[in-house]
């Protein structure tokens, strides 16, 4: 199991070490600072701030977090259409296997920007930008659309799957060169009847995949939860008992009928039903569920987890879990029972294992 | 030449005491200031060269209404502060 975890919070990064007394957490960078997102790859770190006055940034740590260097963060060119401003990186990932210098960030607004010298320099993906359908495109949560989750296919690293919220789900299977829109099978009632199944506006709020079975993909949609089996192509909503919107989802590594999602009361509300925090489990694909409370608190609780802020680690056992109320839960057989980390965090937006 | 302190928010970016710049405008002394110090650019203007949208900058005891900030004309005396504005944060 991983004894390390990253946590990005609306006050600063935070590094956690698994001792035998538990976990022991530690300010490493950025204080007062909102940390957005976290990316620990080849034991490098990659932070992007979002400073309430002076905009996005990021930075990059060579030695586990003791020292940083700002780096050049994305930024719109002024030559395309309508150049706006970045808002926010919303995350960052890995290029995978065969391409290990590269890195995605997806965006607020919903720029996708690549970088094949490990963030030193930084392209906006033109190709994603100028796709008619952006014109469809719309914000959830924030005044644009933002890219949310990024996922290249362990298989073949130019197969790159992205969601946008809210802008449906999308892959190229050129490194970015080309894109199409996925996502047959979804429904947005936000819109009229007749858009519904538009893919272009669809709201997921976090898509992540099996490692093991690339194929499999699990959604968290704004309106309920979506399984694909064909790498996004098609998706079959999934029926747990209870509430199905939320925001954060995470995919068992090996086992691609296992996943995990957190439930809240719907859009209006975004709040755990009765005050009583629990995650939802399935082992079958989604035909059955276990709703799992164990070491979760079950009264007076309001807290929300973020679409970043689930997380398993390499073996699927461990888990960690943080809420809009600096709350930090973790479990070591795979949900079924919980610890409390720390109550008194900054509102968390992201939780990765190292 | 006009003077330009920033705020102690950007004590890790900027170096400490008042900066001299030239120009005939606040955008020009800016612009003078930033290409000697172009890391601190990211931090006042946004990737499209506009004024940061929680950024305000104050001329001569005047705080300056933002779009127009930078077109603001100075004199060689003229005293800048560039202030985080409270409403980012």
């Amino acid at each position: 199991m991983s004894d390390h975890l990253l946590i990005a919070t609306r006050k600063g990064l935070f590094a956690l070490e698994r001792q035998r007394s538990g976990w022991s957490a530690k300010l490493i960078g950025f204080d007062g600072i909102a940390v957005t997102n976290v990316l620990p790859v080849d034991g490098v770190i990659y932070a992007a701030l979002k400073h309430g006055h002076f905009g996005a940034k990021l930075h990059r740590s060579d030695d586990g977090g003791l020292n940083w260097r700002e780096l050049v963060a994305p930024a719109f060119p002024a030559d395309v259409a309508n150049a706006p401003s970045l808002f926010q990186v919303w995350t960052m990932e890995a290029g995978g296997a065969q391409h290990p210098d590269r890195l995605w960030i997806g965006a607020i607004p919903a720029g996708l920007f690549r970088s094949d010298d490990r963030g030193e320099t930084w392209q906006l993906v033109a190709s994603l930008w100028n796709v008619p359908e952006r014109q469809r495109w719309f914000g959830g949560g924030y005044d644009a659309a933002g890219i949310h989750s990024i996922s290249p296919d362990p298989r073949d690293s130019n197969h790159v799957f992205l969601a946008i919220s809210c802008g449906g789900v999308w892959e190229s299977r050129d490194s970015g060169k080309h894109w199409s829109v996925l996502g047959k099978g979804l429904y947005a009632p936000y819109v009229p009847p007749e858009q519904a199944e538009d893919s272009a506006i669809q709201d997921p709020h976090r898509v992540v995949r099996c490692a093991a079975a690339p194929d499999v993909m699990w959604m968290q949609h704004h309106a309920g939860i979506y399984r694909s089996t064909d790498a996004g192509a098609h998706w079959t909503r999934l029926s747990p008992p209870g509430d199905d919107f939320g925001f954060a989802v995470a995919a068992h590594p090996q086992a691609p009928q296992t996943a995990w999602f957190v439930p809240a009361i719907k859009d209006e509300i975004r709040m755990p039903r009765d005050g009583a925090l629990c995650v939802t489990r399935t082992d079958d694909g989604g035909a059955s569920w276990e709703i799992l409370r164990h070491g979760l608190p079950q009264r007076d609780a309001y807290d929300l987890i973020y679409r970043h802020g689930l997380d398993v680690d390499g073996n699927g056992e461990r888990l960690a879990m943080g809420s809009t109320t600096g709350a930090l839960w973790s479990s070591d057989n795979g949900g079924r029972s919980w610890q409390l980390v720390n109550a008194h965090l900054p509102p968390i937006y992201a939780v990765r294992f190292a | 030449m006009p003077e330009i302190h920033f705020t102690s928010h950007l004590r890790n970016i900027v170096p400490d005491g008042p900066l001299s710049a030239t120009g005939a405008t606040v955008g020009e002394a800016l612009m003078d200031l930033l290409a000697r110090e172009p890391h601190v650019r990211s931090y006042v203007l946004d990737d499209q060269g506009a004024l940061r949208k929680h950024v305000c900058i104050f001329a001569d005891g005047v705080r300056l209404t933002h779009d127009d900030a930078l077109r603001r004309r100075i004199g060689p005396d003229s005293k800048l502060y560039v202030m985080q504005a409270l409403s980012g944060g």
